[in-house]
């Protein structure tokens, strides 16, 4: 590594291992300075980022009021360096760059698929552009066209019947987190050296298929490094050295997540964790003088102004299962470092600190890895911050360290990635609830009558036995598996050929572990009725086809969410049997199985999707989100539910376990230090219990009513929604509905 | 192996007491008072019965929250103290497996004797004092308060940590004079560490309606802002650490 260009910038640190190779945790190690410290040294917003803010929200009004799209470049296939530079405020922005020339101006992705743009420009009433038309049918072949020239009958019968639902196969597929850190710390040169060098490993090797993918993709990751540096030339900025400050340092790597979103509109564009390493630049300057708190805060402000305002092209179906616009710009605060200090720094205070200088926002998504043994001051700064705002989630870094070591981010909702070295293959959810009535009825759709999975019997008796249904239900679970990997299978290999993610993968390193990150819909439905067959009887209503489209329930049962063993068993094993089929299966690059329990807003259309089941639930009817136990089943308060999700097993789950939890102000507490006390004594006893993910909302059901009827009161009302937050105001209302149904946890 | 009427759970209790806590509500209650919120605990018939030792094991599955918080258990009900034996054992249990444990009590006891070996093992008391005048007291709870002050009495001298809870009813328990009085009245217990006062509201007014039952108070009954903020001030300024909610 040539590093004499660079010495200037890294004055001050504390050499390594990160100064001979890349090595960003080395980096952060040796250099970061723990806080254990309260919030009271945090500045307010300047006037600098009112003035900007109120901008951008003027701006945001005006694309609430053009139906959720302010404008649209539609001529220009998006690339890295494919705008000229874009301001909201030119004279007042400290931290610089849009995905466009102009702020929530969004940009195409065709490479994904044509269709996604095409339903856009429909949707929003935007002219499409016939030269891109022609270039993106006629000669340049997309994703979207590869995957469906390979995708088999069965594959897309459980599509259409939403077995398998939200597939990555018409955009980008996401959950795929670059080192943006890298760029701070390196600049383009080194980081380009390093590539090449990495190329040049295979140069007299045998050229299999393997080796010859390998070295055009670096190829790609080595023009999209020229790609950026050309980005921030459009800026006046020269990014071919490392940061040379703080101001520099969050520049560079906002430069590289922009790069990032530039290229690529993937389900999830997450930023990783960049707050305790910038935290590093910060304490450097003002050692040196060289800012105050006020100046650190204001540039921590603008560039999550900046992370608020990433947009992709979206349609409404699109909106539908995934509402609110969401990027999951999501960036992991906090957690333990292997040898016991913790990773709070003064920067994770500022980070959080948005929430309340900007006011709420669903992005960037912010996500605490809660430890027990966090600093009591950042604890409770976590949970003041939680009952103002609503906005924060927190993943369990006790239960995630010991498997994914002390640099893992999250992408998307839940899902733990080693930043750097690891990316996952998006592979959506399979809906299970639906997979349990295809046991009954022997692979016939419940709501169209169509046979999708072949070669099944259905369940001829009066009442439904269990043993017989766990039977069936295993098969069924075979054929679901196998389909679902299959799907998955082939969108990846043409998401690596159509649309590879240069930009992000040119911040990793050349080995990348891949992950097929599997997902299950309908959990709690098909738990309590898997409990109600057992404990109690049910009858199914067959029509005059003899499909079962109703179920008679006699006698109760033990539902899941009363930390009740007798069905919290049946949960667990659920996930672990689901598990172990997609283990079986082989995978595209030999990507490790994983899977999630989590459905972002999907719950409201899968719900809708599905017909009555055997716990009682009436078709249509939205399922609970993630792991969370059914809505209005849990009778014994708030804890007994977190601790039945807290039993399901992340061995079998590691791509995360979502639980919301929502509860009224008045009910955590009489005063606000009796509040935040038991907040965190909630999170910490979740965790305690090896719970994964826990949203928090501290909410009244009032205001999320009048939200509805006037939503212009509440522009920046945000709410936790399985995995992230949104804009309460920009759900859909059968999803602002289903979340107002939900339970609340209160008590007079 | 005592066994006791058991109306509900709540796991997430986070008003009965310091930090979180799990709240078994028992069934029954020698009161009748006019602003329940939980008449359904009085004489439903939907109840289930559980042992000292089944609920001392429910309760432990939740310990991580209580250390988390520094909360524990609190029985509530309806009257608890109604059954001392059940609560003697179960008291015992978590106090060997270190929980700390509340009671949330009218103190309407008819035979101290009965409760005292209950009493003995818990470390904070709930005490409601829904008035001092006994006429009033009558009127609003069926009962004389002679007993409760009696208990109140009989909790100090063992010195066991109490809060006092104080519901406020516009024209009843509110205004300045009576409050006053009932501060000066506490300050010669020193056992009295904190009053939780509890402005009345007709949320309960639903599950009377629900039993059938004919409710006597009404919005009127609620108070301002203003009669809160003061009520507040007279127990602080009293010495009293005071919540109001």
């Amino acid at each position: 590594m040539n590093i004499e260009n660079a010495k200037h910038a890294w004055d001050g640190f504390k050499a390594g291992k990160w100064t001979q190779s890349v090595d960003i945790i080395d980096f952060i190690k040796l250099n970061y300075t723990p806080y254990s410290g309260d919030a009271s040294f945090l500045s307010p917003a300047t006037e600098r980022t009112k003035r900007v803010w109120d901008k951008v929200l003027s701006l945001m009004k005006k694309e609430i009021e053009k139906n959720g799209c302010l404008d649209a470049d539609v001529s220009t296939p998006s690339a890295i360096d494919s705008h000229k530079a874009g301001y909201i405020d030119r004279e007042a922005e400290i931290i610089v760059g849009l995905q466009t020339d102009a702020p929530l101006k969004r940009a195409i992705m065709p490479y994904g698929g044509y269709r996604m743009v095409h339903s856009s420009c429909e949707a929003y009433g935007l002219k499409e552009d016939e030269r891109v038309r022609e270039i993106f049918t006629k000669y340049r072949k997309t994703h979207n066209e590869g995957v469906y020239q390979a995708y088999t009958p069965d594959i897309l019968a459980a599509r259409k019947s939403a077995i398998i639902t939200g597939l990555p196969d018409a955009y980008g597929r996401g959950r795929i987190i670059g080192d943006y850190r890298r760029l701070a710390l390196y600049g383009i040169d080194i980081l380009l050296e390093d590539k090449r060098r990495e190329k040049s490993e295979s140069d007299s090797a045998l050229m299999d298929s393997d080796v010859i993918r390998e070295r055009e993709e670096l190829s790609e990751q080595i023009g999209a490094l020229e790609a950026m540096r050309r980005m921030a030339s459009f800026y006046g900025i020269d990014i071919s050295g490392p940061a040379k400050n703080f101001k520099e340092a969050v520049q560079w790597v906002y430069f590289a997540y922009l790069a990032a979103v530039k290229d690529q509109n993937g389900a999830a564009m997450s930023l990783g964790r960049v707050t305790t390493f910038l935290d590093i630049y910060a304490e450097r300057d003002l050692a040196r003088g060289a800012i105050d708190e006020t100046g650190v805060q204001e540039i921590i402000d603008d560039f999550v102004i900046k992370l608020r305002m990433v947009r992709f092209l979206r349609t409404p179906e699109y909106n539908e299962l995934f509402s609110g616009d969401p990027v999951w710009v999501t960036e992991s605060i906090g957690g333990m470092n292997d040898d016991g200090r913790t990773f709070v720094t003064k920067n994770s205070f500022r980070m959080l600190h948005t929430l309340c200088n900007l006011g709420p926002a669903p992005e960037p998504n912010l996500t605490v890895l809660w430890s027990n043994r966090l600093p009591e001051g950042f604890k409770d700064f976590c949970a003041k911050t939680s009952i103002e705002t609503s906005a924060i989630q927190y993943e369990n870094d006790d239960l995630m360290r010991p498997a994914f070591g002390d640099d893992y981010g999250i992408a998307c909702c839940v899902s733990p990635m080693v930043i750097g070295k690891e990316m996952q293959f998006f592979g959506a959810r399979a809906n299970l609830a639906k997979a349990l009535l295809y046991a009954i009825n022997g692979g016939v759709d419940e709501k169209s009558g169509v046979l999708v999975a072949k070669g099944m019997e259905p369940i001829t008796s009066e009442y439904l036995d269990y043993d017989e249904v766990c039977k069936k239900f295993d098969k069924m679970m075979d054929w679901l598996s196998r389909t679902y990997v299959n799907a998955l299978n082939i969108i990846h290999y043409m998401h690596d050929k159509y649309y590879y993610e240069k930009a992000q993968l040119a911040f990793m390193q050349k080995d990348v572990v891949r992950k097929l990150g599997c997902g299950i819909a309908g959990f709690s439905v098909v738990v309590d009725s898997l409990s109600a067959i057992k404990y109690a009887k049910v009858k199914p209503v067959r029509n005059e086809s003899g499909i079962a489209v109703d179920f008679e329930i006699e006698g109760d049962f033990p539902k899941y969410g009363n930390n009740d063993d007798r069905v919290d068993s049946i949960a667990a094993n659920l996930v672990k049997r689901f598990m172990d089929k997609i283990r079986k299966l082989p995978t595209y690059r030999n990507a490790v199985q994983t899977q999630s329990i989590l459905t972002i807003t999907s719950n409201v259309v899968y719900g809708k999707k599905t017909g009555n089941t055997p716990d009682g639930r009436k078709g249509g009817v939205p399922f609970a989100p993630g792991a969370n136990p059914f809505h209005g089943r849990d009778s014994s308060g708030a804890l007994a539910s977190l601790c039945s999700v807290a039993k399901l097993p992340f061995e079998h789950a590691k791509d995360g376990i979502s639980n919301t939890f929502s509860i009224l102000p008045d009910s955590l507490g009489k005063s606000e230090r009796e509040r935040i006390a038991n907040l965190c004594g909630l999170i910490d006893g979740y965790m305690s219990k090896h719970g994964q993910h826990l949203n928090v909302n501290v909410l009244l059901r009032e205001v999320l009513q009048d939200a509805m009827e006037h939503p212009e009161k509440y522009p920046q009302l945000t709410i936790r929604v399985s995995g992230y937050a949104v804009n309460f105001i920009k759900l859909t209302k059968p999803q602002q509905l289903d979340v107002i149904s939900r339970t609340f946890h209160s008590k007079f | 192996m005592a066994s006791a009427k058991i109306h509900s759970v709540e796991t997430l209790g986070a008003l009965d007491g310091p930090g979180i806590r799990y709240v078994l509500f028992m069934k029954g209650c020698p009161l009748r008072c006019a602003f329940c919120h939980n008449p359904d605990t009085w004489a439903s018939p939907q109840f289930s019965s559980r042992s000292a030792a089944e609920v001392a094991a429910d309760v432990l599955r939740y310990k991580e929250f209580f250390d988390a918080s520094g909360g524990g258990f609190t029985a509530s009900g309806g009257e608890p103290l109604l059954q001392p034996l059940f609560l003697e054992e179960l008291f015992g249990i978590l106090k060997r497996e270190g929980v700390s444990t509340a009671v949330d009590t009218c103190g309407y006891v008819e035979n101290i004797s009965d409760v005292r070996g209950a009493v003995e093992l818990a470390d904070l008391f709930l005490l409601d004092i829904k008035h001092l005048d006994d006429a009033v007291h009558r009127r609003l709870t069926g009962k004389s308060n002679g007993r409760v002050l009696e208990f109140l009495g009989f909790l100090d001298k063992l010195g066991k940590e109490i809060h006092i809870r104080v519901v406020l009813i516009n024209d009843i328990s509110a205004d300045r004079a009576y409050l006053e009085l009932l501060a000066s009245f506490l300050k010669k217990y020193p056992s009295v560490s904190r009053v939780d006062l509890l402005p009345y509201h007709t949320l309960g007014v639903r599950k009377w309606r629900a039993l059938g039952l004919p409710y006597r108070l009404d919005s009127s009954a609620e108070i301002s802002d203003v009669q809160r903020l003061h009520a507040v001030e007279i127990f602080r300024d009293a010495g009293f650490e005071t919540t109001v909610q």
